[in-house]
């Protein structure tokens, strides 16, 4: 038996959308059947009366009165729902927050903010290709931070956007800065004269730390992608902001961070380099001296490069400068190696600090199986050096510098390996990076047993940087690893333990 | 924005994807804001690359321009309500046996509810047959002919019926010199356009052809028309998006008119027709209809142009009309309307969508100019003036341009979303909004609520399809 309360409120008006909302609103309180809130005019009062929830109250509202018909289960949720709505027509209860809107579309987000002048597109690679057509549509530069991106469709925007004066940073870019502002993965290091072209994410954030710490800083560090070098794209980014950097007055030096381009298009890198005006530092990783022209600084290791360019700067031309490298071969020689262990197992979560690493140990004589390398990972092989976030290791889940987990097992399992000597290891920290990597490897490490491989780690990272680096380092040196000022040193420093003494 | 303003004046960023990029930023005191990305909303390869072929390259200048001309035209029409008079008079071919109704092309057998029964009230008002169920077996015996008002310069609301013996009101486009009809709107309750038909439905429908049209036709001739290009200006800014609100829109034409038709006519009959404009908040709704198809007919058939010429609804199928396409038409099935419902009433007494009142949608009022009637938000949502405005910043993604005559205060005097682009609505997923009227299911009830609806995909991913194989072909 249901039970069926009117109340007039008299002289009370509401627009009837505003009613209406009301009415649904009490209708879906609990043990209401019915509720309508509408005022009396004539035509109203008929259509309540038609739909039986008008009663002898209600019948006497005139057009200026309000009615509250409500029809509920029993007396008390008639009484709940028209406190409810008493509440509500006081006026200030519905006031609820503004909702911002976010636009769909970068089309709908340019039109509220016109002045944008990059568009930062990490959307899944297929659809990468479209944004940034449509942002090179309206005027925008673009940086894609998403791989899988088609060659062809790569080449079809550098060529468009060169048409048209703007600047593709990638695909496949994970690092950049643009006047000291640090892009997607990237450090917080100070801003500098040192303007930076870089085929690579993590070389050229390492690159940056270690200018950061020495003293320099960075103005601009354009990521141009991987494959922009190749011949099949023609460093058509690399060439524009060679301009780019060579036009910049506050730019004193340009640093270029790739592997070895495709051999027509190092032909018109280097070219544009040597003529570009400013001093010029390559660090092109399996590239020699001699295949770089004259004019241009050649380096094999990032630490070289940024120490080479610090040097080189106007305001660092100080000669009381003390050499900070530490000794070591010294520092090798006071390690000791668990017993009858030979094995070497690095496990890296930036790509281009495992192939600086492959490079360094190959130098020295240690010639290590990687599966950044043509040949890819031998897991018998004595040496091993494995960059997690290739994509065997990434599908279906984040990449070891948002998420270190997975190296996680990999590591215990190294550590407990009696054939393991020295376990190397990077840390990458920054904007984008895990908030806290040293504390996953530390959980590893607390596991292992005595009689255990020596660990040595690089952390990519600045005391300006989220994670703070001095933090980062005292955790991992807590937990016995031997932690380095670069990955470089890192890697020099396994080779000289692993060196038949 | 150059690369060397990029790299002088430093980064401002607009990201799509990971929001902790563009947060960042953000935290360090850099202009950044994010996309609300998601993917495409459909995976149907043939149609995602169709919009891209549309998008790109030397189609795409050949699509913009033929679309700049379309916007063109709609911006410089100038509508003007000339007149009323019958049907009959007004289109050609429209006698007995033959009735016009809303939406894209259907057969008697495939109507809705409220479609058929209006339909057998108009049979029965023009005599054709004695009583509704007559008119019922008549209209299934294969003897009517049934056309859309599109195909004959006419919009009518919800089912939107036309018979050659109702008065229709006249728009004229000044600039193009063509017409477009509309009926009289005839109030609220029982009414044809929610499929009525009893004698209360019929009697108002022949008072408006014997007293209320004419009356009309002599004030309008004697005012010389009026401009409705300004009252639409006007009406934004006092609350009014021209579908679900047309409060103010209808009391500027009402003292247009009042003086006028005070003159004109006797006393007794000047207020009773007043009283019946005054007695009617949607009276406007069916004047901003043809003045939308006045508009929007001179669009059509312009080579390439990807901009929606109609969208309407026969209560069954949703069908749009593409410029570049000409007068084909795409359709989909109708969706539900979410809204607000009438005491008594609740969605599943709710008719599917309905009516040609989305042409005005089409020319950029209705749900596109929601931020200007803030009063009509809260049919859907919160209703709060801010989601309003959401709606029309959304609806602005998938148009050409703004219309720089028709601006909403609360915007800033932004102009409303104009030239419905089928390119930008597949691309973004982002599907027009339409503000309706809900009709009962059953005929002769009437109008149970109001909320909102959106246009089918569909429609737009065929006409994407269809625009793509021209011009390839071409």
């Amino acid at each position: 038996m249901s039970v069926l309360l009117n109340e007039v409120r008299k002289g009370f008006y509401l627009d009837s959308v505003a009613l209406m909302r009301l009415s649904a609103e009490l209708s879906a309180l609990s043990g209401i059947e019915e509720a309508v809130l509408m005022i009396g005019t004539p035509s109203n009062l008929q259509i309540m009366r038609d739909a039986d929830i008008l009663d002898s109250a209600g019948e006497e509202a005139g057009p200026n009165d309000l009615v509250i018909a409500i029809r509920a289960d029993r007396k008390a949720s008639t009484n709940r729902a028209l406190a409810h709505a008493e509440k509500a027509m006081k006026g200030n209860s519905a006031a609820g927050k503004a909702t911002e809107h976010r636009a769909r579309t970068l089309r709908g987000s340019h039109a509220s903010n016109p002045d944008a002048n990059l568009t930062l597109i990490s959307t899944p690679g297929e659809y990468a290709g479209i944004e940034a057509n449509s942002a090179l549509d309206l005027g925008l530069n673009v940086m894609i931070f998403s791989d899988n991106v088609p060659l062809e469709r790569e080449l079809e925007l550098k060529q468009r956007a060169r048409d048209l004066d703007l600047l593709v940073m990638g695909p496949d870019c994970g690092t950049a800065y643009i006047n000291g502002v640090p892009l997607a993965f990237a450090n917080a290091v100070n801003k500098g004269s040192t303007g930076v072209i870089a085929a690579s994410g993590t070389g050229l954030q390492e690159f940056s730390v270690l200018l950061h710490r020495a003293g320099g800083g960075i103005k601009h560090g354009i990521g141009v992608g991987g494959r922009d070098l190749s011949d099949s794209i023609g460093g058509i980014s690399t060439l524009s902001a060679i301009d780019l950097l060579a036009n910049d007055d506050e730019v004193e030096q340009i640093v270029l961070i790739s592997k070895p381009p495709g051999e027509a298009t190092a032909k018109a890198i280097f070219d544009k380099l040597a003529a570009c005006g400013k001093p010029v530092i390559a660090c092109v990783f399996g590239l020699s001296a001699s295949q770089i022209p004259d004019g241009i600084s050649c380096t094999q290791t990032l630490r070289e490069a940024a120490e080479l360019t610090h040097r080189q700067s106007a305001n660092a031309a100080d000669p009381t400068e003390t050499n900070t490298t530490p000794d070591l071969h010294n520092l090798a020689s006071e390690l000791t190696i668990p017993t009858g262990a030979q094995s070497l197992v690095g496990l890296y979560t930036g790509g281009t600090l495992c192939t600086e690493a492959l490079l360094i140990l190959g130098r020295a004589g240690l010639s290590c199986s990687s599966n950044t390398s043509k040949e890819g990972l031998d897991s018998t092989a004595q040496y091993q050096l494995i960059d997690l976030g290739a994509d065997e290791y990434t599908v279906g889940r984040p990449h070891p510098m948002i998420e270190p987990a997975v190296r996680t097992p990999l590591l215990q399992q190294a550590v407990n390996d009696k054939n393991v000597a020295v376990i190397l290891l990077d840390l990458v920290l920054g904007f984008g990076a895990h908030e806290d990597p040293a504390a996953e490897v530390v959980s590893a490490l607390t596991a292992a047993e005595a009689n255990k491989p020596l660990v040595v780690a690089s952390v990519c990272g600045t005391d300006k940087d989220p994670q703070d680096y001095q933090r980062q380092r005292a955790a991992l040196e807590a937990a016995g690893v031997i932690v380095c000022n670069s990955n470089s040193e890192a890697a020099e420093l396994c080779a000289l333990i692993l060196e038949p003494r | 924005m150059s690369a060397s303003d990029l790299l002088s004046r430093g980064p401002e960023v607009i990201g799509i994807g990971l929001q902790r990029f563009v947060d960042d930023l953000q935290s360090q005191g850099i202009t950044a804001s994010s996309v609300d990305w998601r993917p495409p909303a459909t995976r149907d390869p043939a149609v995602l690359q169709a919009a891209a072929t549309l998008s790109s390259g030397a189609i795409a200048e050949l699509v913009n321009k033929a679309n700049e001309e379309a916007l063109s035209r709609m911006l410089s029409a100038d509508p003007v309500l000339v007149n009323v008079n019958l049907a009959a008079e007004l289109i050609e071919g429209l006698g007995e046996h033959k009735i016009l109704h809303a939406g894209p092309p259907i057969e008697w057998t495939d109507m809705c509810g409220p479609m058929q029964g209006a339909i057998c009230g108009a049979i029965v008002l023009e005599g054709w047959a004695k009583n509704l169920d007559d008119a019922r077996a008549l209209a299934g015996s294969g003897k009517i002919t049934f056309e859309p008002n599109h195909h004959h310069s006419a919009v009518g609301p919800m089912t939107g019926i036309v018979t050659q013996s109702m008065p229709l009101m006249v728009v004229e486009n000044k600039t193009f010199g063509n017409l477009a009809y509309c009926a009289i709107n005839e109030g609220l309750g029982k009414v044809m356009r929610f499929g009525g038909n009893d004698d209360s439905v019929l009697d108002r429908l022949r008072w408006l052809e014997s007293t209320m049209g004419p009356l009309l036709a002599d004030s309008l001739l004697a005012v010389d028309g009026i401009g409705l290009k300004n009252i639409i200006a006007r009406g934004l800014s006092m609350g009014d998006e021209m579908h679900q609100r047309n409060v103010a829109c209808t009391s500027l034409v009402l003292r247009e008119l009042a003086a006028t038709m005070a003159r004109v006519s006797e006393p007794d009959a000047a207020s009773e027709a007043l009283e019946f404009i005054a007695g009617n908040d949607q009276f406007f709704l069916n004047i901003a209809m043809a003045m939308g198809k006045a508009i929007m007919d001179p669009v059509r058939d312009i080579g390439g142009s990807s901009i929606v010429t109609a969208m309407a609804r026969n209560g069954t199928e949703f069908g749009i009309r593409v410029s570049g396409c000409g007068d084909q038409w795409f359709t989909a099935p109708v969706e539900m309307p979410r809204g607000l419902y009438f005491p008594g009433y609740s969605e599943k007494d709710a008719n599917p969508d309905m009516g040609d009142s989305t042409i005005v949608e089409t020319i950029g009022l209705g749900g596109f100019a929601m931020a200007a009637a803030p009063a009509v938000a809260g049919f859907v949502g919160a209703g709060n003036a801010s989601d309003a405005a959401a709606y029309t910043s959304r609806m602005a993604e998938i148009t050409h341009t703004r219309n720089p005559e028709w601006t909403i205060p609360a915007l800033d005097f932004a102009g409303v979303p104009s030239g419905i682009d089928v390119r930008k609505v597949v691309s973004s997923g982002i599907p027009p909004t339409i503000n309706t009227g809900i009709a009962h299911r059953e005929p002769g009830i009437g109008q149970v609520g109001a909320g909102v609806v959106n246009a089918p995909m569909a429609c737009f991913e065929q006409a994407c399809l269809a625009l793509s194989e021209r011009l390839a072909a071409s």
